[in-house]
């Protein structure tokens, strides 16, 4: 380890040796400083093919093989060719070893960066975040690719690629739908059941009154209408989990695809969390590594010269174009995430009158890192947003909520800005966009006609009008219809229940049951 | 913590999906491919490059959702106050350009290497049926290593694994080493007389033992093993005959060095190693260089049949039949003298034909001419009554750039067994 004071990096070359220094000094800091708690840490150095390689495979350092994972390649390969893309620094993944990937043309500064922004701002938050700790099993998910990989292969031999080919791509069209959003439901087993039905039974015949015969009861509910009841309970009806439900229940599939299903739904699920925190990670990480980066320099292990080549890839990390700007596409991750942890560590350290009014809980209370910690371990975007976001920010930034109903010919709303009556609905609205319960289309299958067709049926909630694209939504279907392998009918309902439109799709010949 | 350096894994690791996606593809990126090559020269067009397809079928469908009321927060604000109203006309207001998203969206453009750009090009052509005549099976042998054996001849032995084996041999055997005797001989130059006695009789049995067991024994000796195994015959040469008469303008030798171009590159693909001889002829023939051959002004009579008979010579020193796939194509407007028809079909028949795996005949007409307007030369009836009595011949008129890809594509089209190559 260097001592306080020699410096860690000189110019921009680097070795392994200065990697192992980089790193233990980061540590130190995040460690002592900082109070970070993380995963053991694996470095692994790559070229820039590589780094194409994990793009097309989500980044993950294995995969199973499909062709939409070349489809990919091919195109940020184009791109990158052509200068029109750069490639991330970095890749992290959330597995315990923690790995993350550096680009071997990274400068020295570069690295360090890298190294205080992955290996322990992600690595931090993938460890403590409540969402990545219900949701993902780091330690296991290496092997669980490991196995998806080979099981897929040796689909493919003992059943030919063609038809592996096919329960994936069906099974990546349902993908965004093949997640569990709440925890601890549980399918009711028929042993249970059963004694429960036998229990109430016997709990009935032993508390017997006959005058209960006699007092006036609703109007009877039709045999039918019990009969669909139980059924839809059996199966575990409305399953907004689409692949689950169909791995569950498909009369015709084969076990092994089956067993596919259930590995794109697994990996889906791993994904989850990571689609919900996109602001609070890079928010983390890119707080962490400004704090580390700032350490060294001050404790003279980072020259004048590279901390300035820091900050310059900070600031274009964390630009923030406005709305009309070319360059604007919507709000950047990085730079909101940071603003808002620096603007909590400025109400917990050093609040005004507006801050101690909206912010009662931590304004003032003098611990950043304690708060900041505990705020990473329990939000997501939606809930991190509609809390913590300040009126100083949003004046900031300048915010604003435009409302367009496409009904509207005046034209498009300017419903509130950064102002008193505006901070609290920008600040909803905000929220709001990270929502994943308003990104998703809300789609659920609500029964099965078991007796007849044993046609599957499923309704899209609409919500503020927005409906399906119907093109993809009868791709999508013609997917779900051959896993099925009968009828599939979606209906789509706005929220007073009227039906907007019905889609009926039937499967292809015996594709997906062959 | 670990470091790893990935750098030296192999690399390309999604090469295999690549392979699938453009398999996936195929239909769709050949199409674009020969759309492609249509304006390009065929240099160019060989080289591989950039391609866009269509992304219908390629795509991967979700559910997604579209109109309805949207809100928005957007950062920036500059002037507007709550209960503004903007006009819709520009799409620009409050609508995010997104780049890089949304080019992949109608076309999805990607760049293929020259291999899979030649395979494609070339995918649906196959060397036409007659290649397998007789020719074809007549596979030379070869010779591949396979191992070790414990006899063969003396060239033959493997020194490296004959004495890793004798090395083994003596550890196991403890056959003592010359320098723990050497050891021992120079203890004794300077001890007292016992110990002296005592040392002589172990280094006495060392070297007993020493003699008893070889330094290399007749088993330890292990020969180089070999197999023959047939050797497909993975040469080819191709004969470019034309006529540069003056009767032949720019324009057809263009065609022609068009079809010779592909007919060079099919065939590199099917050989690891392909000649061209270049022979042009006017009343008489002779070898010469490429640039010669398309380039070189000539003038005179035309005698196809000193072509031929160029060729054949070329064949019998250079090319033996059993050793190399000979292909010839020949070019010309179709104009021969009359005298010389029966010393072509003599030629043809009993000294070329009979060794060439393939012989094309290309007659190229004038620009702007159509094929069909073209009335049947004296070459092209002489081919064509040959062709009649059975001769194995293709032949094809040509009279614009744009036809050659389809008649090459045409001349080599894969076809069922059955069928006759004959067009």
């Amino acid at each position: 380890m260097t001592a306080i004071g020699e410096r860690l990096i000189d110019g921009a070359d680097w070795d392994f040796q200065k990697l192992q220094h980089i790193h233990d000094a980061c540590e130190e800091i995040a460690r002592t400083e900082l109070g970070l708690d993380t995963y053991p840490n694996q470095i692994e150095v790559i070229t820039a093919e590589q780094m194409l390689d994990a793009y097309s495979s989500a980044g993950m350092p294995l995969f199973y093989k499909h062709w939409s994972f070349g489809k990919h390649f091919a195109h940020h390969e184009a791109f990158y060719r052509k200068g029109l893309m750069g490639l991330a620094y970095e890749i992290v993944i959330n597995s315990s070893p923690c790995i993350s990937y550096l680009m071997e043309e990274n400068t020295a500064t570069m690295q360090t960066l890298v190294i205080a922004h992955a290996a322990f701002g992600h690595n931090h938050f993938f460890k403590n975040n409540y969402l990545f700790k219900q949701w993902t099993d780091a330690e296991g998910i290496l092997d669980y690719l490991d196995f998806a990989k080979s099981y897929a292969a040796q689909c493919e031999e003992r059943h030919g690629r063609l038809a592996v080919e096919q329960t994936l791509d069906a099974a990546h069209a349902l993908m965004s739908h093949g997640i569990d959003r709440y925890p601890g439901k549980k399918k009711l087993d028929l042993r249970t059941e059963e004694k429960r039905a036998g229990e109430r039974r016997q709990h009935e015949e032993s508390a017997f009154n006959d005058l209960w015969r006699t007092v006036p009861t609703g109007p009877a509910k039709s045999a039918e209408l019990l009969s669909s009841e139980r059924r839809r309970s059996l199966l575990g009806l409305p399953q907004e989990n689409l692949l689950y439900f169909l791995e569950k229940t498909a009369p015709r599939l084969q076990p092994w695809q089956r067993e596919l299903l259930r590995i794109v739904r697994h990996i889906a699920q791993y994904f989850y969390p990571q689609s919900q925190t996109k602001v609070m990670n890079e928010g983390t990480a890119t707080y962490v590594h400004y704090r580390i980066m700032n350490r060294l320099h001050e404790q003279g292990r980072i020259s004048d010269g590279n901390f300035l080549e820091f900050l310059q890839s900070h600031t274009n990390v964390v630009f923030q174009p406005d709305f009309d700007d070319q360059r604007f596409s919507g709000f950047n991750p990085y730079a909101l995430g940071f603003a808002m942890m620096q603007d909590i560590e400025r109400i917990v350290s050093d609040p005004d009158d507006e801050d101690r009014e909206w912010f009662p809980e931590i304004a003032g209370t003098g611990d950043v890192m304690a708060v900041l910690r505990d705020i990473w371990a329990n939000y997501r975007d939606e809930s991190f947003i509609s809390q913590f976001l300040s009126p100083r920010l949003m004046r900031h930034l300048r915010m604003f909520h435009l409302h367009d109903d496409p009904k509207e010919t005046a034209g498009i709303k300017v419903d509130a800005i950064h102002d008193q009556r505006g901070y609290r609905r920008v600040r909803r609205e905000l929220a709001r966009q990270y929502d994943v319960g308003f990104i998703d289309p809300n789609i659920e299958v609500v029964d099965v006609d078991l007796a007849g067709d044993r046609r599957l049926m499923l309704r899209h909630t609409v919500v503020k009008g927005a409906r399906l694209n119907e093109t993809d939504a009868r791709r999508v279907l013609q997917h779900l219809a051959d896993l099925w392998s009968y009828d599939v009918s979606l209906v789509e309902v706005d929220t007073g229940d009227t039906i907007l439109k019905e889609y009926v799709v039937s499967p292809r010949t015996l594709a997906a049951a062959a | 913590m670990h470091i790893v350096d990935r750098r030296l894994n192999p690399g390309s690791k999604s090469l295999e999906n690549r392979q699938r996606f453009l398999r996936r593809a195929k239909a769709l990126v050949q199409g674009a491919v020969k759309k492609s090559s249509q304006d390009r020269d065929i240099k160019d067009v060989l080289e591989g490059g950039e391609v866009s397809i269509p992304l219908d079928g390629m795509n991967e469908p979700r559910f997604r959702r579209e109109g309805g009321t949207r809100d928005m927060v957007l950062p920036g604000n500059k002037k507007f106050i709550e209960g503004d109203w903007l006009p819709r006309s520009g799409e620009g207001r409050g609508r995010a350009s997104e780049p890089g998203e949304g080019d992949g969206e109608d076309a999805f453009r990607f760049v293929l290497t020259r291999d899979e750009f030649v395979d494609l090009f070339l995918d649906d052509l196959e060397l036409p049926d007659l290649a397998k005549r007789k020719l074809a099976e007549t596979d030379s042998e070869g010779m591949r290593r396979a191992g070790y054996t414990n006899s063969g001849s003396p060239a033959n032995i493997s020194v490296s694994r004959t004495a890793r084996l004798a090395l083994a041999r003596r550890v196991a055997l403890r056959r003592p080493r010359p320098e723990t005797i050497a050891e021992l001989e120079a203890e004794i130059a300077d001890c007292d007389e016992a110990r002296r006695i005592e040392l002589q009789a172990q280094i006495e049995s060392l070297k007993s033992k020493a003699r008893r067991i070889p330094y290399i024994d007749p088993i330890d000796i292990r020969y180089r093993r070999f197999e023959t195994m047939p050797k497909p015959v993975a040469q080819a040469v191709m004969f470019c005959l034309m006529d540069v008469s003056g009767s032949m303008s720019e324009h057809m030798k263009d065609l022609a060095k068009r079809f010779y171009m592909l007919l060079y590159v099919f065939l590199m693909r099917r050989y690891r190693h392909v000649e061209i001889v270049f022979i042009r002829h006017t009343d008489r023939a002779e070898e010469v260089d490429e640039d010669t051959f398309f380039h070189g002004p000539a003038s005179g009579g035309t005698m196809v049949s000193s072509a031929l008979q160029a060729m054949h010579e070329i064949v019998r020193s250079r090319f033996r039949p059993a050793d190399w796939n000979i292909y010839a194509a020949q070019a010309s407007d179709g104009d021969n003298s009359g005298s010389d028809g029966p010393a072509v079909s003599r030629l043809l028949t009993e000294m070329i034909l009979p060794v060439s795996q393939f012989f094309a005949y290309l007659e190229v007409g004038e620009a702007g001419g159509s094929t069909f307007d073209m009335p049947d030369s004296s070459l092209w009836s002489l081919y064509q009554r040959l062709r009649a009595e059975g001769a194995p011949l293709s032949m094809r008129k040509v009279s614009d750039r744009s036809e050659i890809f389809p008649v090459f594509h045409d001349l080599f089209q894969r076809r069922r067994k059955q069928e006759k190559v004959a067009p």
